[in-house]
């Protein structure tokens, strides 16, 4: 296929044909068949025991924050899965292709795994799970009921899904973009790419975006105006202060990778010259924008990484934040300068030294609000009394090796290092570093930390401690091998080796991914073991850490309206102020509570988005037509609902307070 | 936030951690905050075509450049058409203020008219480009026009549907609070594209042609 020409289209399939689906590529074929079983399993058991219902009414179709972060954060799981699929698929392939032995994925196949790997682990792993995290915690931590736009998060949630669904179907359907994670023109434009890969990238990717950008709305609106009485913005908790940053990194950095998609779109859909070599097109254009908008995104993915290290060490230390507001402000100038970087990416585009300097030393500066994050962090643990929960664990590993990836950093940031180091496995590593470091190391502390408010029961430690153990040995056996590897000179991306001599790093290389692997398992062995232990690790008094912040001060799960009273907020860490003031809990005069109604209008806008994307991407033009407009009749019909909310009754409302009530009394 | 003051929070010492009445948040309360918070989004879309128009307004690709396709008069009046409609939005809002249906329908209606105009207006000004052989294919320069004034376009032909759905609702629910608050965002929807072609009116079609 890689050089096959653009098949005529027809009127009713566009560019599909059978020869889309990937009868001879075995281990697609294998794949398939797996997804298949699996997914015949998964339906059958939702089937067998009745679960459609209860998965429409209480999950798809809820408005309610917390279920949607849920449905976030196993969004991400899922997906992190196929994922980390490719990661091993490429680490096997590097580690055996050498001189004669060509491995076993050929190139084009080779680069689509690694494009799609990029792809699925930042749109569809990361970002789900730190959008997932701030819709759970965020409304919690501030004493609201909901978000600001309870619709809109459930219709953000569902374009994200979309945005996946989209990119999974490439795998079965055609084929993905064999052009790394960006997609730089001219290798993405119609010439080099001629096949319907970089179409699903940009389809995936528009519908993702731009759920992804009305969550960021409706997340900021929630933080400055549904704040419970007395919370000023210097007493939010600081998690709650790198949502508010990453928000609002996300809505002024998507518009831009809404612009460059669609630019690229109309250059590979109806000829025009933005990022062509030709009739004055400059694919450095490209390249310049999607950094603008790229590089947001890593602050955009780890500011709220920042935000669970700072409330799991101040918990787990038994201490306040050392330096609160110092946190705040770095967290703020991160989110500033996240701006003004973005050049470093690309030094070796010859735009001279003074620009080259401009970007090498805003991207050195961002390393001092960072640095004081990290010291912050310690004397929160200095003379504190730790305890070593799983959270806490993730937090240490976090911050050894975060360190180690800042500072790699710093290097890439030297113009002249950079010459030498551009696209070569010393970026990879680098990366991998501060991403899984940093980003995914946060998740599951935040994954272990949150876990119990979220279902109730605590997650097993064995399991769990097994599961960090293999995870950090894994990451520094993966990942130390490609700086090595990087100084020596070798670039990303490669899918063959002719010097025998560096086989060996690959292989260790691939032995971490493999105790990552492994890691990964024991992940899903906690899960499971936790659940069915359930009762076992329950906890009935909501606050399981002795937390600081108010998600703590209400039940574990939380009820549909998150706190029967509107708290008032003296000081920063409210709950641990209340705990500490001697706070009684009100057991009589509840009222009813006025809520937003559920809606099936954000799965169905969703669904029509992936027929609009697929049709686009296939030039099958009458569906792209149909499903362009059923997407404005439904959007313009959900406007003619004015009946969107309701009250739960007083009398439910004080039967749930009645049951907590006793649940606390059993306690003691 | 409520706007209780700091000393309704204690009970003489004693702090209190739930107030005597339950704050509450009226419906919409946030709903300008965040069509403000979407407008800055947008706002940034139109920044990211600017910056390409900027960096390809020069390239030609040995195609005609903005003194040989833009005719100013067109474009003036094309730009009185989308000011009047301005204007005229916000007598419709004038009206709505007083609770007066009738006149902020017809109102709107005019509006509508005028914003139909432009968009016709500009329609024919593409055409004309590209009968003239000017299409978006034919340099970075034209692709990034058509690009960034078509884009501006295609949010007055949104807004004009938006404001059809708001004539029907308001015909049909009066002036309720909900239909008050969306004429609300339909208007700084309407006036930020004003402010957005006063942007490309000059930059693109004033400082094109005085080069």
């Amino acid at each position: 296929m890689a050089h096959a020409p653009i098949p005529p289209t027809s009127p009713i399939f566009g560019r599909l044909t059978l020869d889309a689906l990937p009868f001879h590529e075995p281990i697609l074929v294998a794949t398939f068949i797996g997804v298949v079983c699996g997914a015949s399993v998964v339906l059958g058991l939702i089937t067998y025991f009745k679960w459609w219902g209860l998965l429409w009414r209480d999950w798809f179709t809820s408005i309610d924050h917390k279920k949607i972060g849920i449905m976030y954060m196993v969004l991400g799981l899922i997906m992190f899965l196929r994922g980390f699929a490719d990661a091993l698929m490429m680490r096997a392939q590097q580690a055996m292709a050498f001189g004669d032995n060509a491995g076993y994925l050929p190139p084009e196949h080779y680069n689509q795994i690694f494009t799609a790997h990029g792809v699925i682990m930042i749109f569809f792993v990361a970002m789900p799970l730190v959008t997932g995290l701030m819709n759970y915690v965020v409304p919690l931590q501030i004493g609201a009921r909901d978000v600001s736009f309870p619709f809109l998060n459930n219709f953000s949630f569902w374009m994200t899904t979309a945005g996946a669904v989209i990119t999974m179907i490439s795998l079965f359907i055609g084929e993905y973009a064999r052009t790394g994670w960006l997609a730089f023109p001219p290798l993405s434009d119609i010439n080099a790419s001629p096949g319907v890969g970089v179409d699903y990238y940009i389809w995936g990717l528009q519908i993702a975006g731009l759920g992804t950008l009305l969550s960021g709305v409706n997340l900021i609106a929630t933080i400055l105006r549904m704040r419970a009485p007395g919370m000023t913005m210097m007493k939010m908790p600081v998690f709650t202060w790198t949502a508010l940053c990453t928000n609002v990194l996300i809505v002024a950095a998507f518009p831009v990778l809404t612009v460059v998609l669609a630019l690229l779109s109309l250059d590979r859909y109806v000829g025009t010259q933005f990022f062509t070599n030709t009739l004055g097109g400059n694919p450095m254009m490209y390249v310049n924008m999607i950094w603008i908008w790229g590089h947001p995104e890593v602050y955009i993915l780890i500011l709220p990484a920042f935000g669970v290290f700072s409330e799991v060490v101040s918990t787990f230390s038994g201490k306040r934040l050392f330096g609160y507001s110092s946190m705040v402000y770095a967290t703020i100038v991160i989110t500033i300068l996240a701006y003004l970087v973005w050049l470093h990416h690309f030094f070796t585009m010859g735009s001279g030294a003074s620009v080259n300097s401009f970007f090498g030393i805003t991207t050195m500066i961002i390393s001092i609000p960072t640095g004081a994050k990290i010291f912050n962090w310690l004397f929160t643990m200095y003379r504190g009394r730790i305890r070593f929960e799983l959270p806490m664990m993730w937090t240490m590993a976090f911050m050894l090796t975060f360190v180690i990836g800042g500072m790699t950093g710093v290097l890439l940031a030297v113009p002249p290092a950079d010459f030498v180091l551009h696209n070569s496995l010393f970026l990879v590593a680098h990366f991998h570093n501060v991403i899984i470091g940093g980003v995914l190391f946060g998740m599951f502390a935040g994954i272990n930390y949150w876990w119990p408010k979220a279902f109730g029961f605590k997650l097993d430690q064995k399991w769990g401690k097994r599961s960090f153990w293999l995870w950090v040995a894994g990451f520094y056996f993966a990942f130390m091998p490609l700086y090595v590897l990087g100084l020596m000179g070798v670039t990303r991306r490669l899918q063959h080796f002719n010097d025998p001599s560096l086989q060996i790093w690959f292989e260790i290389a691939a032995f971490g991914a493999l105790l990552i692997a492994g890691g990964i398992a024991c992940m899903a062995m906690q899960f499971a073991v936790s659940i069915r232990d359930r009762k076992k690790n329950v906890d009935l008094t909501g606050d399981p850490w002795h937390g600081r912040t108010l998600e703590w001060s209400t039940s574990s799960p939380p009820p549909a309206y998150n706190f029967a009273f509107t708290p008032v907020i003296h000081d920063n860490d409210a709950w641990w102020d209340m705990k500490r003031r001697g706070y009684e809990r009100p057991t009589t005069g509840f009222e009813a509570i006025h809520m937003p109604k559920n809606t099936a209008a954000g799965i169905i806008l969703a669904g029509i988005s992936v027929a609009f994307g697929f049709a686009m991407i296939w030039h099958i033009w009458w569906l792209a037509a149909v499903s362009f407009a059923g997407l404005i009749a439904v959007g313009i019909g959900h406007t003619f609902n004015y009946d969107r909310d309701y009250h739960i009754p007083a009398e439910e409302v004080v039967a749930t307070e009645d049951a907590r009530t006793q649940a606390l009394a059993v306690q003691g | 936030m409520s706007t209780t003051t700091p000393n309704a929070f204690y009970d003489g010492d004693r702090p209190l951690f739930h107030l005597p009445e339950e704050p509450h948040h009226p419906e919409g309360h946030s709903t300008m905050l965040g069509f403000w918070l979407y407008l800055m989004s947008d706002c940034l879309l139109f920044a990211a075509l600017f910056a390409m128009y900027a960096t390809a307004s020069h390239s030609y690709g040995g195609g005609p450049g903005q003194h040989q396709l833009f005719e100013l008069p067109l474009v003036a009046l094309n730009t009185t058409m989308l000011l009047l409609s301005s204007i005229t939005y916000g007598f419709a809002m004038l009206f709505m203020e007083q609770g007066k249906k009738g006149a902020t329908l017809a109102w709107l209606a005019i509006t509508g008219l005028f914003g139909a105009s432009f968009i016709g207006i500009e329609l024919y000004e593409f055409s004309h480009l590209i009968h003239e052989g000017a299409t978006p294919q034919s340099s970075a320069f034209l692709s990034s026009f058509f690009a960034l004034v078509g884009t501006h376009g295609l949010h007055v032909t949104v807004g004009l549907i938006w404001l059809v759905t708001l004539m029907v609702q308001v015909s049909k629910k009066g002036l309720i609070q909900a239909n008050k608050r969306r004429l609300m965002c339909l208007s700084m929807f309407w006036h930020f594209l004003d402010v957005v072609w006063i942007g490309v009116f000059t930059f693109v079609y004033l400082m094109g042609v005085a080069q």
